[in-house]
């Protein structure tokens, strides 16, 4: 194995800049003449809005323009355009109401822009927004999705009844429910999801500028792929928030402290400093302060399930059956009404065998900020479902809980496998993997670890998952590589670093196969201008699908030099190989360099137009196939009864996360990911009251996991190739989250059961369980 | 924040003379409650009066009978005072507990006590130990000082310049933490000095007080067993998102056990 090859933890090329405080953030860039925007926002989650008076504001010195819907529609910035939405039941589509940049007649959620001011500076504006004044009728707010809607407290749109969006389903219900009417056992359990908020370090940022001559904008914001970002602005399946055209609109993303699927999406500031950067004649720059991040970044999960499972009395499952709420919010964000629904349910039966399942899903539509994908998006609900209906049949059937997992995996010669919901699974080894943890979990002298904690007046408990993902899919994937006359390699990459990693990832994939040192090779990101496409990250497919891509553009680019080397070498190109960087003649051994080969296109006189300068390469890699990385977590705690409080003990994770480009990156990933996973399980929840006001919208009360929060962890891989791409890997981005939550959540369920004190939603916080602890002590 | 005009006096008296001229003073020790304060434009004081130079409220003194700490000491200066660590470890053991490090070398011990926010650590420990409170015009006696919600007894324009601690035999502070703040749920301040205990109780009420019942039962026999029937009523106990007055109540008789054991 070559320095860069697979498996080599190379450290992080980007780590100097961003440890150093060099990185460039969009917030950093300061464009000459730049002007500053400020949103009046909704301080009501539910009111028709009377009238606006926006005298005083425009009035104030300093101030270039305020701006309302209105002025917006007449511009041609039309709205916030849906994505992907679920057909219903009964196979029809979805009227998804309006999304509109700036309220229009009602405001929907407390922080919906209501108005906007452009200034001269910061504080101008801001002064400004104080003064517009606002008349509101203010209308019974719907905070929550078990809210009742009587029959005069006006909906939050008049077309949707009940304020459900859309009821989906999947599966066969017919066969499941026969299946669940002949069941010897069917064992049931109520779940809440709690709902999260994002909180990347970077809150979001953006930077527009409008150039009249050429009536075109330039973009800049931190997201999860520019062109993405593009396409919804512009025109994507027929919707658009804008009246600008693809090749008008040039967007680049600078560097981007954290997204985990919420800076993905197009959110009304962005669309706001367009429309302001032409209005204003400057360049406009916008930016959240952390209160405006909690309010209005796009939230994650908030589900309600009911779960049931039909197993035989031994314990083998039979069949599944899950009813659910998943919560989209005021508004239906790009990917808000399939995150709940089309993108993870498939994944419910997790890595078990069941003959039959059916899932159904209401979206319901509330007077919050509105919801999308957050790390995970849709698989983490699915495998929290799966995986705690499964620890509960342990239980109530007296089975060991590894036990009652080995007994329903899929096995290894059953491969592929195609689920009752549909998914195909490729490859795995969950069994093997599953022992690895318990043994070094110690899972099986658990007990005699529990009476010592007894006798020192503490409760133990341990828990497992045993979790399974589908990522890193298509549809497709750029990249286009070219070597320079200096001999530098340029790798221009369709997806976008968030922190993950990808420019040492794609780098090292490239030095690997090119032979070239990696510190000769940069890869660039972000610039629609510099880079043809891009489909984006998200779903952790970066690697498996932007990977693959650098490969094979590697390889044909190595192709394409084979005719230049046998000119240089005067061979013929089917005597030649590549290794190592050189091109060689196999008999004689002359060898020329891949750099040198490169140097030599620049030489126009010598070779024909035909090739390429720089050996300029791209391809497109298509993902027919997701990939399907699968693991265990085993969490150990103690609580102490008096407070509530936990602390952990032991944290395994052996996990399958296909053949391993760089552990160092790898073992970032899932650690970062299960932090965020413990985070749900124990610490964070955005909570709305009955009023509709987010009432932790800061770090003094929404629980942010520090270091010391956190276990130690002892992570371990094996690595079980994946068949669906090149480079045999499964995406790692979300894997950790997806396996932590369940984990952590049964860990406290095992320690409340051994004084038979009951069960806790998430978070599962020290006052929830001190209670529980209390009532069962009393009884 | 809104526009304001800064001043730094190097002397008492000049940053009194700064208050009473301006239209709406404030003063500025470490700003850890108040610079958050302005940014979220919950405050437009006219003027921000810097007390940092002001060299004579930085000093600690330790004496036979009492220490004192000047009102601008930072958390850190008491948490690391090796003075402070050798007279009164508990002191310097709350100030280490103090929000995180970056907090701890801004904020100080004036501040703190001046604002008297029913969550912060120091005025369980000024209770306990019958600290006295010296100003730029008068002393105060601690059981006169803690008036309320965010209220003490100080006057418009009246500055802290110092705080004096009996020395004690020993003493203990147990804190129950804000998963998200890390201010002070329940935090319980136990001092001991010729057999009279003082049990004050931070984060639990609207503002620091005693618990009268529990210092006569610990001064006549030392130990958890003799407390342990003694429930600090939670009706007039906070309750918030992360806490009930049940819950609160509850960590009381905790964080007291904790501290007894401790000494011993």
């Amino acid at each position: 194995m070559g320095k860069f090859g697979m498996g080599q933890p190379i450290r992080r090329v980007e780590d100097e800049r961003f440890l150093k405080g060099f990185g460039e953030y969009t917030d950093d860039i300061k464009l000459s003449d730049q002007t500053y925007l400020v949103v009046h926002r909704s301080p009501y989650a539910h009111a028709k809005i009377k009238s606006i008076d926006l005298s005083y504001a425009k009035e104030t010195d300093g101030v270039l323009g305020v701006f309302v819907n209105k002025d917006l529609e007449e511009e041609g910035f039309l709205c916030i355009p849906h994505d992907v939405v679920p057909n219903g039941i009964d196979g029809n589509e979805v009227m998804v109401p309006k999304r509109p940049i700036l309220a229009q007649d009602k405001v929907r959620y407390v922080g919906e822009p209501i108005a906007i001011i452009v200034a001269k500076t910061l504080n101008i504006a801001r002064d400004a927004s104080e003064l517009i004044e606002v008349d509101f009728e203010e209308l019974t707010p719907f905070p929550n999705m078990n809210t009742e809607i009587s029959s005069n407290s006006e909906p939050i749109f008049k077309e949707i009844k009940n304020n459900e969006l859309v009821h989906w389903s999947m599966g066969n219900k017919d066969e499941t429910d026969k299946i669940f009417s002949k069941a010897r056992k069917i064992i049931s359990i109520n779940l809440i999801n709690n709902r999260i908020a994002p909180t990347a370090l970077e809150p979001r940022a953006v930077i527009s500028e409008y150039d009249d001559l050429n009536d075109s904008y330039t973009l800049r914001t931190g997201s999860q792929g520019s062109h993405k970002l593009r396409e919804w602005i512009t025109g994507k399946n027929g919707k658009k928030a804008a009246d600008i055209k693809p090749d008008k609109l040039r967007v680049i993303c600078p560097d981007v402290g954290g997204g985990f699927g919420m800076k993905n999406f197009l959110f009304n500031e962005t669309l706001l400093t367009l429309f302001a950067s032409k209005a204003i004649g400057k360049p406009v720059k916008w930016k959240a302060d952390r209160t405006e991040s909690f309010l209005n970044d796009t939230h994650g999960r908030d589900q309600i399930n009911f779960a049931e499972l039909a197993l035989s009395e031994d314990g083998k499952f039979e069949a599944l059956r899950v009813s659910s709420k998943g919560n989209v919010g005021a508004y239906v964000s790009q990917f808000g009404a399939m995150i709940p629904t089309m993108a993870g349910c498939g994944m419910l039966c997790g890595c078990y065998k069941i003959k039959s399942a059916y899932v159904d899903v209401k979206v319901i539509i509330t007077n919050t900020t509105p919801l999308d994908a957050y790390r995970g998006a849709g698989r983490p609900e699915s495998a929290y479902i799966i995986e705690r209906l499964v620890d509960k049949a342990a239980d109530e059937l007296k089975i060991d809980r590894a036990e009652i997992r080995k007994l329903n995996f899929i096995e290894p010669e059953e491969f592929p496998f195609e689920t009752a919901l549909g998914m195909k699974y490729d490859s795995g080894e969950y069994k093997k993997i599953l022992s690895l943890a318990t043994k070094r979990a110690n899972w099986n002298t658990f007990a005699e670890r529990r009476v010592e904690s007894e006798k020192r007046g503490m409760l133990r408990g341990i828990g497992m998952s045993y979790y399974i993902e589908a990522c890193g899919g298509g549809p497709t994937e750029f990249k286009t590589i070219a070597i320079k006359i200096d001999g530098s390699v340029i790798i221009s990459s369709g997806s976008q670093n968030n922190g993950q990693g990808h420019e040492t990832a794609f780098a090292q994939i490239a030095a690997d196969t090119l032979g070239i040192e990696m510190d000769k090779i940069e890869v660039i990101m972000g610039d629609t201008e510099k880079i043809e496409a891009g489909i984006g990250t998200g779903g952790s497919r970066a690697l498996a699908a932007g990977g693959s891509a650098t490969l094979s553009t590697c390889q044909k680019l190595i192709n394409k030099g084979k005719s230049v080397a046998a000119t240089l070498l005067q061979s013929s190109e089917d005597k030649i190989i590549f290794e190592n960087g050189f091109y060689k003649i196999m008999d004689t051994g002359s060898t020329v360099s891949l750099l040198d080969v490169a140097k030599a296109t620049y030489d126009k006189k010598t070779f024909s137009e035909d090739i390429e300068e720089g050996l300029e390469t791209s391809s497109e890699q298509v993902m027919n196939a997701q990939t399907f990385p699968n693991g265990c977590h085993i969490c150990e705690i103690e609580i102490d009864p008096e407070t509530g409080v936990i602390s952990f003990i032991n944290y395994i994770i052996e996990d399958d996360i296909g053949r391993i480009l760089n552990p160092l990156m790898l073992e970032g990933q899932i650690l970062g990911g299960a932090g965020q996973g413990i985070g749900q399980a124990l610490y964070e929840e955005a909570i709305y009251d009955n009023n509709g006001q987010l009432v932790n919208g800061s770090f003094m009360d929404y629980i942010m996991p520090r270091a010391d929060n956190l276990p130690s962890f002892n992570f371990n891989y094996t690595e079980v190739s994946s068949p669906s791409n090149k480079l045999g890997v499964k995406g790692a981005g979300e894997a950790g989250t997806i396996g932590a939550t369940p984990a952590v959540a049964n860990a406290v369920i095992n320690a409340l059961n051994s004084i038979n004190a009951k069960p806790i939603d998430m978070p599962m916080t020290p006052i929830k369980i001190w209670k529980s602890i209390k009532e069962a002590r009393k009884s | 924040m809104y526009n304001f005009n800064y001043k730094k006096p190097s002397s008492i008296s000049e940053a009194k003379s700064i208050f009473s001229s301006c239209d709406d003073a404030s003063y500025i020790a470490g700003g850890m409650t108040l610079i958050p304060t302005l940014k979220q434009r919950l405050a437009m004081p006219s003027d921000l009066i810097d007390l940092s130079s002001i060299s004579e409220l930085k000093s600690i003194k330790v004496e036979e009978e009492c220490i004192t700490v000047g009102a601008m000491c930072s958390h850190k200066q008491i948490s690391e005072s090796d003075k402070i660590r050798t007279a009164l470890p508990a002191l310097s053991n709350l100030a280490s507990m103090i929000g995180d490090p970056q907090v701890r070398n801004r904020g100080t011990i004036g501040g703190s006590v001046a604002n008297s926010d029913p969550s912060a650590d120091y005025p369980a420990a000024l209770l306990s130990l019958n600290a006295k409170i010296y100003t730029s015009e008068r002393t105060i006696d601690v059981e006169d000082f803690f008036i309320g919600l965010f209220e003490t007894a100080l006057n418009e324009g009246e500055i802290v310049t110092k705080i004096s601690f009996p020395i004690c035999e020993k003493a203990s502070y147990k804190k129950f933490p804000n998963p998200a703040s890390g201010y002070a749920v329940v935090g319980a301040f136990l001092s001991m000095k010729n057999d009279i205990i003082r049990v004050a109780i931070t984060g639990a009420g609207p503002k620091v007080f005693r618990i009268k019942q529990m210092e006569e039962k610990l001064s006549k026999s030392f130990s958890t067993d003799s407390i342990k029937d003694i429930v600090v009523s939670h009706d007039d106990l906070n309750s918030d998102l992360h806490a009930s007055s049940e819950y609160r109540s509850h960590l009381i008789n905790v964080m007291v056990n904790r501290a007894v054991l401790e000494l011993t």
